[in-house]
């Protein structure tokens, strides 16, 4: 009885002590990056272009690059992937074609980023010769978070209650007017959530851009444009021993960057939820 | 009277089990038919063959014919027009996540561009003879979700008399509710009769006895015994019908 007790207060002791390193890594990485990033950070931080290679000044062309280029690889694999899941939850009669399709989706989700980049470089920007650019950039990230929102969408797809689609089709619904009026609203929670955290992915991605958005410091104005995004910018800081105050400070608009996707990522499909 | 729907030799295959075997019945125009008979008779199978819902299961196939306004629907009628003129009430009320408008709405406007002002018209009368518009009147916009089930139920009835149907087919629409809302749902039904041919499956033998003129007893995929509920109830030809109405089995 004591023996099994003894057993019983170890797991909890141990479980308990694997949450809390996991805690506590996140608490000490984001403080310690706070902590040295933010007194770094002013309005001309935000507003400024950088000077002497990023010495000084700020990460104005930077920020919009990110943004640039996260939005061009969503624009691209939001339909694509949204168009799969639905055709793979909804259209396919499951069978071969389709478990090659979820095995190689689920190899995509897996594959090192610096592949992606590698494979964007070759094709996008060398053989279609779109050269470093936002485009070039754009796809190879949509490339890389097209498994994400497939997978995220799917399930999505997946909670909504067949009676709704029998409801529907009882009515003399077209399958199409089914996933389009009902299916597709009672999903779009789900969806957008799916979506976000691929932006959270797509803002962060360092190997998959260097190779092919290039690092120019100038802000992109055309899509074909080079643009250096901010984790880019930060390894060039850090790698060329340019700044490391800037390189934290960056750092910190980057993590600021995220959790305000992640926050309103949250807010989005509450807000969707309740209105659905 | 001229039949609604006239069923020649049915069989119907799930794979290889045959689910249906040999059914001939003529469902009579604006008349309540009930089909009885114990879980997994087919009796389910039968209402969802005749708005082809089944076709939705794979590896589902049908023998014989099924003439519905002289019409084989299963060779010469376009899929949606048909489940348009026979719609169908489930077992468990299924509304659609949205507003009560809609819900009624959803229906007319699959089928053609449609004014407000007409819509307003289709989905007030729809309510009324769903006997549900004094309930929602003041809630139209409000989600379907928030109803009671019994409300929820009659709003499905709603949304299928939307879209005019010709025939109702009903899969046990009282067995999710309670007593109040169940009485309510067959009081409509009596209703609806003098405009649609209806078609209930139910499980409960005094619903059918109250609400049917015809019953149609199934058994293993067959219709052991079909007529008047009136003579069915009380005078039993086959003793298998006899033994499942006096409750032997089943």
């Amino acid at each position: 009885m004591t023996g099994k007790n003894l057993t019983q207060s170890a797991a909890f002791l141990a479980l308990r002590a694997a949450a809390i390193i996991t805690l506590a890594v996140l608490f000490i990485i984001i403080i310690y990056i706070m902590s040295n990033g933010l007194r770094h950070i002013n309005t001309s931080f935000f507003l400024q272009g950088p000077t002497s290679m990023g010495r000084d000044g700020g990460i104005a062309p930077f920020i919009v690059s990110t943004l640039y280029v996260s939005a061009v690889s969503l624009v691209i694999a939001a339909p694509v992937g949204i168009g799969s899941a639905l055709y793979l939850s909804e259209y396919s009669k499951g069978g071969l074609p389709v478990r090659i399709i979820r095995f190689c989706t689920e190899t995509l989700a897996g594959i090192p980023s610096i592949i992606f980049g590698l494979f964007g470089f070759v094709f996008f920007v060398v053989s279609l010769g779109m050269g470093w650019s936002v485009l070039s950039g754009g796809l190879t990230l949509a490339c890389m978070v097209l498994p994400t929102i497939i997978k995220t969408s799917e399930e999505a797809i997946k909670t909504v209650p067949d009676t709704y689609r029998e409801g529907s089709m009882a009515l003399g619904a077209t399958k199409w007017q089914t996933i389009v009026k009902v299916v597709l609203p009672v999903s779009v929670p789900g969806i957008i959530t799916g979506i976000i955290l691929s932006i959270g992915r797509a803002v962060g991605e360092t190997a998959a851009v260097i190779l092919t958005a290039g690092s120019s410091l100038r802000a992109p104005v055309s899509i074909t444009d080079p643009g250096r995004t901010m984790s880019v910018h930060l390894y060039v800081l850090t790698m060329e021993g340019i700044s490391n105050e800037k390189a934290f400070a960056t750092a910190a608009v980057l993590i600021l960057f995220v959790l305000g996707i992640n926050y309103a990522a949250n807010k989005t499909a509450t807000f969707i939820r309740r209105k659905v | 009277m001229k039949p609604a729907i006239t069923i020649k030799n049915l069989n119907f295959y799930y794979r290889q089990v045959m689910a249906l075997k040999n059914i001939s019945i003529d469902i009579p125009a604006n008349r309540v038919t009930a089909l009885i008979g114990p879980s997994g008779c087919g009796k389910s199978t039968f209402l969802r063959v005749l708005n082809r819902m089944n076709d939705l299961i794979e590896g589902t196939r049908i023998e014989g014919k099924i003439l519905f306004n002289d019409t084989n629907i299963y060779k010469d009628m376009d899929l949606m027009k048909l489940r348009k003129k026979v719609g169908m009430v489930f077992q468990k009320p299924n509304p659609f996540p949205m507003s009560v408008y809609n819900n009624i709405a959803y229906g007319p406007r699959l089928h053609r561009k449609i004014s407000d002002k007409e819509l307003d018209g289709i989905v007030e009368k729809s309510l009324k003879s769903a006997s549900l518009w004094d309930e929602v009147r003041d809630r139209m916009e409000s989600s379907a979700l928030g109803l009671s089930g019994g409300q929820q139920q009659r709003l499905c009835i709603a949304r299928c008399l939307a879209v005019q149907p010709e025939v109702l087919l009903m899969d046990e629409p009282t067995s999710a509710l309670d007593p109040v809302s169940t009485a309510k749902i067959e009081e409509l039904v009596k209703d609806l009769r003098d405009k649609f041919a209806i078609i209930i499956v139910t499980h409960n033998m005094q619903q059918a006895g109250r609400i049917s003129d015809y019953t149609a007893f199934f058994l293993n995929g067959e219709i052991v015994e079909y007529g008047a509920t009136r003579e069915i109830f009380h005078r039993p030809v086959d003793k298998r019908t006899e033994d499942y109405i006096t409750g032997r089995f089943g």
